[in-house]
């Protein structure tokens, strides 16, 4: 039995990624084999409820996507300074517990800012 | 000494391991399309599939073969690469999640010391694939919908994070098995019980089910990201929308419902093994699933996202300070 180091579970890891990306593949490749493949201009059009597409899809979209995108990215980022912190919360002096209050006191007043600035809103 | 046979040997080992979870995973994604229709027909008052076989038993075997023998349409105006490279993504990473889900006290298929951040960056990533897909089929419907449902995940995902360190301050620890040990004398489920609602309120979301799943309605936008996808473009996304459901389902028991401990650690239920509290706890969550989505309408776009932001994100955000400083303030830190 090969000796086992901490490293070992992210090889089996990866080792389930390969083949979870081999099955995904043999099931796209599935319906090429078996089904008749006859193509026709009317079937490759993209849908558009029965009539020819106007333009290209690949137009302006709202502003507000990236806004919620952005917003994602800040909070997913104290979720992320969170993660250490909870976990080793008991071995910190009381300090630790309040410099990450004083952190989330920082982002949550830049939240009630968005918040009255309308960025969360109607979407 | 290691042998070449050696290491073949301990490949040959993980690949059946692997097996061992897939296998199971496939079939159980496919029941589960199966009791969803037969349970939500029983809240309406009539059967369900019922004609393939036996109480309809056969029904996922005729849908995947019907599935198969479609003809996959390549649009003309997509882009080839990506827009197959979309759904195998997200079925892959559907796929990958299940390695850390601990089914018992040792039986998980990779015993990691940050399971619950490698859940959650497995179920950030699986957003790329909703956004290529929309973004590679070039129709508008197609589009429209990739984005609004990747805005939904996104912000779901936000108070989903906050509901989990709020476990992790009173579990002590990101490994599963550990956090699931820690309920050992309550499951959390019971003091954090506004955090098991929010939870659930926003993996529902994060799945685009009902009653959130205004990106995928067919009503609405016309199947959202997937309209343009047939025979097992489709199919994989579906697979990877359940595989995602029963998931977060086994997400929420192992953060909430105590995983493979039974109700209390008495004679009788004691000798009833952990797999099967396991099981019987993640059908229960996904019946709520069903139930939910067989009992309340659907929420519109602005009123999802401000529930998100405006609801979910400061009251989550609230709970992990109150539980921080309780810990904290009383000593109880594990």
């Amino acid at each position: 039995m090969p000796h086992i180091s901490l490293l070992d579970s992210y090889f089996s890891i990866l080792i389930f990624l390969v083949v979870s990306l081999g099955l995904s593949l043999v099931i796209l490749g599935l319906s090429y084999l078996l089904a008749s493949q006859k193509s026709d201009t009317e079937k490759l059009s993209a849908y558009e409820c029965g009539f020819d597409p106007f333009d290209d899809a690949r137009s302006t979209f709202d502003v507000r996507f990236y806004l919620v995108a952005i917003l994602f990215i800040i909070f997913d980022l104290e979720v992320s300074f969170l993660f250490p912190w909870c976990v080793t919360l008991g071995q910190l002096p009381l300090f630790g517990f309040w410099s990450m209050m004083v952190f989330l006191l920082i982002l949550t007043v830049g939240f009630v800012y968005e918040w009255q600035k309308g960025a969360l809103d109607w979407e | 000494m290691e042998t070449f046979f050696d290491n073949l040997l301990y490949i040959l080992d993980i690949l059946l391991r692997i097996i061992t979870i897939i296998l199971p995973l496939l079939i159980a994604v496919a029941y589960l399309t199966l009791l969803e229709r037969k349970v939500m027909a029983a809240m309406q008052q009539r059967r369900g599939p019922n004609v393939v076989g036996v109480y309809g038993l056969l029904q996922p075997l005729a849908d995947g073969l019907k599935l198969l023998l479609k003809e996959t349409i390549l649009p003309t105006s997509a882009n080839t690469i990506l827009f197959l490279l979309a759904p195998v993504l997200t079925f892959m990473l559907s796929l990958i999640s299940w390695a850390v889900i601990p089914l018992g006290e040792d039986m998980v298929f990779a015993d990691l010391n940050v399971g619950v951040l490698y859940l959650f960056a497995v179920s950030s990533l699986g957003v790329y694939g909703i956004i290529i897909s929309g973004w590679a089929s070039n129709s508008k419907y197609a589009f429209l919908g990739a984005l609004r449902s990747a805005a939904q995940m996104v912000s779901y995902e936000v108070s989903m994070g906050l509901i989990i360190i709020t476990v992790l301050l009173c579990a002590g620890s990101l490994n599963l098995i550990e956090i699931v040990n820690a309920q050992k004398s309550i499951w959390y489920v019971v003091p954090l019980f506004p955090c098991f609602l929010m939870f659930f309120i926003s993996i529902l979301a994060e799945t685009n089910r009902a009653p959130f799943d205004l990106p995928e309605a067919e009503a609405e936008l016309v199947a959202g990201y997937n309209v343009e996808y047939s025979a097992m473009g489709f199919a994989l996304f579906f697979l990877g929308e359940y595989a995602n459901m029963i998931l977060m389902s086994s997400m929420a028991v192992i953060l909430f419902l105590g995983g493979w401990l039974p109700i209390f650690a008495i004679a009788p239920l004691d000798w009833i093994p952990g797999v099967i509290w396991f099981g019987a706890k993640i059908t229960l969550v996904l019946f709520g699933f069903v139930w939910v989505r067989a009992a309340f309408p659907r929420y519109r776009y602005d009123q999802l996202m401000r529930l998100g932001w405006k609801v979910f994100l400061p009251l989550s955000l609230a709970w992990v300070i109150l539980v921080a400083g309780i810990l904290v303030g009383m000593d109880w830190l594990p």
